[in-house]
């Protein structure tokens, strides 16, 4: 089912503007990622969604119908909670045959639907056991079975891998793109974590302040953020966003001298960005290079973050640049980062005028 | 010297301990034996063994229905009590009102009023004006009115520390208020209610002064009301009724504690990931 959002916009009161004039399109079975810091209303889009808040202006619509005054429990739509919200009471059979126990399915039919869904998620061996009695990755199974078991049209998962320690997270990130896949079913989630929301989405809203900063695939998203904010956001090692300017079509950036993208009048202000993974390091004097004395080293495993400080005027500006498993500069050396070409951004007026 | 001191030290604490335990159980005591005696005093002692006192309470033509008329009092102010907190509780704690902690505070204020002596004069006025004077409903509503205010403060407590999430659960699954209500909000209260109905009932079960003004029948009275005529014609206390209906009178709430704490318990399964 696609879900379409038009000019929705959430105010609570108290004045907090959650969400601000917001239009988005979801398509049919996408896997579809709402990602943003905390606080960006990307939680409450979720919500609205599903009906748990009302929207102060704006239309909702599933499956080309408009559901924007209905109920939660009347727009067909699946969500799984945070915390689970696995009831406490009731036996993991109970929970996944809660919601077709209020649709008056009869008792051995929704049970036995219960350990057909069981079954799929390898939960029927547990299927006598208390919530309290699961480990955190069986209760999110089971959390996610429940949602399975009343057939929705949409799923609405709320940061649906954040309760798991970090080992078990990529396993049901895993399990989780393969479930979607398997089942077709539209499927919205929210993330905070970019890196969740680029290994699980076909597309990502990025959010920011109640509005979208931009969707996209996440190749995209990645590639070409469309703000510097987006830019800042995305990606496991933070973008290098340096202050510069357009001079006679080329760009000066901390006293490094690069090509500039076409169509920028001299003397403008922009930002670059060049991810640390985009740069690679010199040891010599290059004039298309930001120079700096290698300050920090951080182990990545199969490489390590530089940080080069001492660009720009005031010799304050700070560097990052990834370099591969044994070409670590020693600490307290010159070094010279040289950004890939074709693989930086410049942001003029904070829009992408192009990647250089 | 060290040994002395610390010898002494343990000695002075476990006489001070048997002097506690022995204020204490004394009264326990005088209670399991005195109803045997056939000459019971106000001291413990090994009993003269006898059943007569039994008997003669049996004869006693108010003794055991008011042991039915507590019941009835208790069990209905409990019943309305649990059901009227629940609900208010629940409303209370998920719904935003103004000035919803003021109100909380006041009610808890002026139900000690309401079932204390201060208000015991209108009250009474009140209550023959609606012609409650004299019937069980009457003592019902006067003491669960008093009862409320502090089981709705401690029953939002329980409702405030149930995350939304399972109800929003419910919600988008379709559920409808009522049945939020049934199939997850109480259950997932349950052992908070069970202390609720506890308290209520042991709270009427031993109240007296309301229920002595607001009712004239001793047909209707409650033992509480009831082991206070137990006097000999001379005007002196009967001990021997009064041991053995106050061995009766306190078994009800005594077993009604073990069947909650047996059955309830305070149990809370978990469900949310902390």
């Amino acid at each position: 089912m696609t879900i379409s959002l038009r000019g929705l916009t959430k105010v609570f009161p108290g004045g907090v503007r959650a969400l601000d004039s917001l239009d988005l399109d979801i398509g049919e079975g996408e896997f579809f990622a709402l990602l943003g810091p905390s606080g960006c209303g990307k939680t409450t889009l979720l919500r609205t969604i599903a009906g748990l808040e009302t929207p102060t202006s704006g239309t909702i619509a599933i499956g080309g119908a408009d559901v924007t005054a209905l109920p939660p429990g009347r727009r067909d739509v699946a969500m799984v909670f945070q915390d689970y919200a696995l009831f406490p009471h009731m036996d993991v059979t109970a929970n996944i045959a809660y919601p077709l126990r209020i649709k008056k399915v009869p008792r051995a039919r929704r049970d036995a639907a219960a350990a057909e869904v069981a079954g799929r998620l390898s939960l029927s061996e547990l299927l006598g056991r208390r919530p309290a009695q699961l480990s955190g990755g069986q209760q999110q199974r089971v959390a996610l079975a429940r949602a399975i078991a009343c057939r929705p049209k949409v799923f609405l998962f709320d940061e649906p891998l954040s309760n798991l320690d970090a080992r078990l997270r990529l396993e049901a990130r895993t399990f989780l793109k393969r479930l979607q896949d398997d089942l077709g079913v539209t499927t919205v989630f929210v993330t905070h974590d970019q890196s969740e929301a680029l290994a699980l989405a076909h597309r990502i809203a990025v959010m920011d302040a109640g509005r979208i900063a931009q969707v996209g695939t996440p190749a995209e998203i990645f590639r070409r953020p469309a703000t510097t904010f987006v830019a800042s956001f995305i990606g496991s090692t933070p973008m290098n966003l340096l202050p510069g300017t357009v001079a006679g079509g080329t760009l000066r950036v901390a006293g490094a001298v690069l090509p500039a993208p076409a169509g920028l009048p001299d003397g403008e202000e922009i930002v670059y960005g060049v991810r640390p993974e985009y740069a690679d390091l010199s040891p010599v004097p290059r004039d298309d290079a930001f120079a700096g004395a290698v300050t920090v080293l951080e182990n990545l495993g199969t490489s390590t973050l530089v940080t080069l400080e001492g660009g720009g005027q005031d010799g304050d500006l700070l560097v990052q640049v990834v370099v591969p498993e044994g070409e670590e500069p020693p600490v307290g050396t010159s070094a010279w980062a040289v950004p890939h070409t074709g693989r930086a951004l410049v942001y003029h007026g904070d829009r992408l005028a192009g990647p250089v | 010297m060290n040994t002395v001191r610390h010898v002494l030290g343990r000695l002075a604490s476990a006489v001070f301990l048997a002097l506690v335990v022995g204020f204490f159980a004394l009264p326990m005591l005088w209670l399991a034996s005195a109803p045997f005696d056939a000459t019971p005093s106000i001291t413990v002692s090994i009993p003269e063994f006898t059943l007569a006192n039994f008997r003669a309470i049996l004869d006693n033509p108010y003794a055991l229905g008011s042991i039915g008329n507590s019941l009835i009092q208790a069990g209905g102010a409990a019943l309305i009590v649990v059901v009227l907190a629940a609900l208010a509780a629940y409303a209370l704690s998920r719904v935003r009102v103004p000035g919803r902690d003021a109100l909380l505070y006041v009610l808890l204020l002026l139900s000690s009023v309401v079932t204390g002596t201060a208000a015991m004069v209108p009250i009474f006025e009140l209550a023959t004006r609606l012609n409650l004077v004299d019937t069980h409903i009457g003592v019902i509503l006067v003491v669960s009115g008093g009862l409320l205010p502090a089981a709705i403060f401690i029953l939002k407590d329980f409702m405030d520390a149930t995350p939304t999430s399972y109800e929003e659960s419910a919600r988008v699954f379709g559920a409808s208020p009522l049945q939020i209500l049934r199939h997850i909000v109480v259950p997932v209260v349950r052992p908070g209610l069970a202390t609720i109905a506890v308290w209520a009932m042991a709270s009427v079960w031993g109240g007296f002064l309301m229920q002595y003004i607001l009712l004239r029948d001793p047909a209707k009275s409650p033992s509480a009301v009831i082991l206070y005529t137990l006097y000999t014609e001379g005007g002196q206390p009967n001990l021997d009724l009064i041991s053995t209906f106050s061995l009766l009178y306190s078994l009800p709430v005594v077993l009604m504690y073990l069947f909650v704490s047996g059955r309830y318990g305070f149990r809370f399964h978990g469900g949310i990931k902390q």
